[in-house]
């Protein structure tokens, strides 16, 4: 592989890229200049408009084509990188089912005065998210949701009493830090109560940040736009680790950047058109 | 039409086990009330607004008003005669008043017994009599928009989705999809609405992945496609979704507004949101009922079994399904003609013949329900963010809906699962569908599945199953089945679930002047 490389259309090196776009502007050559404005600015040179056509009376759509100019250095990629795999619902399945011969116990629930569960549920209701089916899909997770509000000595206690393998814990509410106060006193009870015994914990919410696992004292942050999948593939990951290792010794998730060839990485994905009862 | 040669007899079985099967739980529904049912009856009556010095932010009068009754005398009774009782007693002007005397602490609620209850009751009654006069102008207003603009002018109707979380921005957004040939536009919900146990007020601009129901965006959105459907010269219709811990007061409300389709499926909650099954029961008979004074066409959520179990496998499960929707709505009054029974276009492309065994299915739900408005839906969860594959495959699921007849048509994305739709891939989506319209919309007239061949086997073999499930279904009790995990792979038991607490089961002179009058019917 070179380290220099340029997008290929049919020939080495001829740069060609395809790509579509919207302009508010009504269509005619002047809508069409524009696009080809753009392109250029983009560095795509020459640019070809190879379709333009209006999409009401304020709109025009484009497809150009044309050769872009930037070169890629692959020795300048840096990837993030998850460090463990994304698993389809049935291999999720069938590892659990090897290593615990049981199903694993998922308790979710929102802590303090949060009362957006929209992301826990989003996480756990078989409903999903983002076109991915929640935890209570997968055969060998046992769900529980205690909803919303809940106390954090509740919280232990019913992790203790399902028998909890992950607790899993949500966050919306951000005002005066509460989200990162919460989670702090929720990771302390769980020690102080079960010692070496406490199960995974595991927060989530669209402000935390994933570097903040160790100072908040759980074991994996997820932030905005986690889906599902993502946290099936991290329990798996972390209950093989767990099968290895003392459980106090389980490290923090870290995201590193990693010097290797361009990865792709998950889509960026968003509300889905499926129709949300 | 019919090109399946489907055993009359097997049909007929189908639909008599089905009954059979809803039997207990149309039972039990009758036998219940719930805090929304109670709450959408005091809408009927009149009771609008929301108490807006709460210390948890809006809360709807209709919630405070229910929650202090129950409170105080409890729902058992219905929650008209206390209410009506108290206004009276009071001396009060109205039921906002009551309301605002009520969040006061100024108001102790009492069942009334002889004269003061037959007071009571006739008030009530004369209340929810002008909430339903309202509704049935709205249904006449339609019938004389239709009559004046026209429907659209050929099957299926074309119906496609606006989500932006902001209702202004909706507005813009489905003018245009109007222009550009939608027939139906539906207004996504907030994700999370169904589990709010109110239904927020007024104009909303900040949802999730949607836009919240609430009478006023409901009102907003009407009078805008009024405005287009005059442009354009067909009325064009909107949906929004009865589903959820409110079903009853959104139907109410959507009688209220001029909604023209609601989704309202019998047991999605149950399934997919975990909603207590009793509670979703109740709710869901009364929110029909409305619906059928309404004159609004429910669509059914099969669609979603095919998404978390195999659209092949699970094929038979959508059968029932459609048989038990089909049902418990002709119970609650709908006609066929308002049975907008729901199915998808969800198998594997990897399946071999995977197309043949769509027309199958789509063929089946077709010629079970002849004069149903049957509602097609688009692949989702086999598009991948390769827009171009899935372009290709809105286009198959389109020629499917055309071949088999389909009635409402929900246009498929190429871009489902990648982002938030962009003006532009509505506008392809839309110029997909025109193609296949334009280029094969006859073509049903020349589709004659081979009587031994793979279409027509494979639709006996669904029927054959779905009667063997039902059977098991009459056996274990629907409520059981539901528990077992037999639709969608979701085992919810009858007495878990959401919103259990606010079942109320009903006392023998248990007075509700709404489902006496929609029962009338």
């Amino acid at each position: 592989m070179k380290r220099h490389v340029r997008p290929y259309g049919d020939t080495t090196g001829d740069g060609m890229v395809q790509m579509s776009f919207t302009l508010p502007v009504p269509a005619g050559p002047k809508a069409d200049g524009a696009a080809r404005q753009l392109a250029n600015r983009m560095g795509v040179d020459p640019a070809m408009v190879v379709h333009s056509n209006p999409i009401g009376d304020d709109f025009t759509f484009f497809v150009v084509y044309g050769s872009v100019q930037h070169i890629v250095d692959l020795d300048e990629v840096r990837v993030v990188e998850r460090e463990y795999p994304l698993l389809p619902p049935a291999e999720v399945n069938t590892t659990l089912k090897k290593l615990l011969r049981r199903k694993l116990v998922v308790v979710g629930a929102c802590i303090g005065s949060d009362a957006h569960t929209v992301g826990i549920d989003a996480i756990l209701n078989i409903k999903g998210f983002a076109g991915e089916k929640g935890l209570e899909y997968y055969r060998e997770l046992k769900v529980v949701n205690l909803g919303a509000q809940v106390s954090v000595p509740e919280l232990v206690r019913r992790a203790r009493a399902e028998k909890a393998d992950a607790v899993l814990v949500s966050q919306v509410v951000t005002q005066r830090d509460a989200h990162i106060l919460n989670i702090r006193e929720m990771s302390a009870a769980f020690r102080e109560a079960m010692g070496e015994r406490r199960p995974l914990l595991i927060a989530g919410g669209p402000r935390f940040d994933p570097l903040m696992a160790g100072e908040l004292g759980v074991d994996r942050v997820f932030g905005r736009g986690t889906t599902p999948g993502e946290v099936a593939g991290y329990l798996v990951h972390a209950i093989r680790t767990r099968k290895t290792t003392p459980p106090a010794k389980i490290p923090p998730a870290k995201t590193a950047p990693a010097k290797t060839a361009p990865v792709k990485s998950a889509p960026v994905k968003s509300a889905p058109t499926k129709e949300n009862m | 039409m019919a090109l399946l040669d489907l055993d009359p007899k097997v049909v007929a079985t189908a639909r008599e086990l089905a009954a059979r099967a809803a039997e207990p739980v149309v039972a039990l529904a009758k036998a219940h009330t719930t805090v929304a049912v109670e709450r959408a009856t005091l809408r009927l009556a009149g009771i609008t607004g929301a108490d807006s010095t709460h210390r948890a932010g809006d809360v709807p009068w209709v919630n405070r008003v229910v929650d202090t009754v129950r409170e105080h005398c409890g729902l058992e009774h219905g929650v008209v005669l206390p209410v009506f009782h108290a206004l009276r007693e009071h001396g009060l002007a109205g039921l906002t008043d009551l309301a605002e005397a009520t969040a006061a602490g100024q108001v102790r609620y009492r069942l009334p017994t002889g004269r003061d209850r037959d007071r009571a009751a006739k008030a009530a009654t004369a209340a929810v009599t002008r909430g339903l006069k309202t509704v049935d102008r709205n249904r006449a207003q339609r019938d004389k928009l239709v009559a004046r603009l026209g429907d659209p002018p050929r099957r299926p109707w074309i119906y496609l989705i606006v989500a932006t979380g902001d209702i202004d921005e909706d507005v813009v957004q489905a003018k245009n999809a109007a222009r550009a040939g939608a027939d139906v536009i539906a207004v996504i919900r907030s994700t999370g609405q169904s589990l709010l146990d109110y239904v927020p007020e007024g104009a909303t601009h900040h949802g999730f992945a949607g836009t919240y129901a609430t009478q006023e965006n409901f009102r907003i959105m009407r009078a805008a496609l009024d405005d287009v459907s005059a442009e354009v010269g067909r009325y064009v219709r909107l949906t929004n979704y009865a589903s959820g811990l409110c079903m009853p007061e959104i139907a109410v409300l959507a009688g209220l507004q001029r909604l023209d389709m609601m989704l309202n499926d019998s047991m999605y909650g149950i399934l997919f949101r975990d909603i207590n099954p009793v509670r979703t029961f109740v709710d869901q008979r009364f929110s029909r009922q409305v619906h059928a004074r309404a004159g609004i066409i429910i669509n059914t959520g099969e669609d979603n079994y095919l998404t978390t179990d195999d659209a092949v496998d699970a094929a038979h499960t959508v059968t029932v399904s459609q048989l038990l929707n089909e049902h418990f709505a002709h119970e609650a009054g709908l006609p066929d003609a308002l049975l907008g029974l729901g199915h998808a276009f969800e198998i594997d492309p990897k399946v071999p013949e995977s197309f043949r065994l769509e027309l199958a299915h789509a063929l089946l739900a077709r010629e079970l329900f002849p004069d149903a408005p049957l509602k097609w839906m688009p692949p989702t969860k086999h598009m991948t963010g390769d827009v171009f594959k899935g372009y290709l495959l809105d286009g198959f699921f389109t020629l499917a809906g055309v071949l088999t007849g389909q009635s409402i048509l929900l246009v498929g994305m190429m871009t489902e699962a990648v982002v938030t739709p962009f003006l532009s891939d509505r506008d392809l989506a839309l110029a997909n569908v025109r193609y296949v319209l334009d280029a094969a919309g006859g073509l049903a007239e020349d589709f004659r599945p081979a009587p031994d061949g793979l279409i027509v086997k494979r639709a006996h073999q669904v029927l054959g199953e779905a009667v063997d499930l039902l059977a098991r279904i009459v056996d274990d009790g629907l409520l059981d089945a539901i528990a077992d995990g037999t639709f969608g792979l979701m085992k919810r038991p009858a007495d878990g679930g959401r919103g259990a607490d606010g079942v109320v089961a009903k006392a023998d002179d248990y007075l509700n002047p709404a489902s006496e009058l929609l029962e009338a019917r």
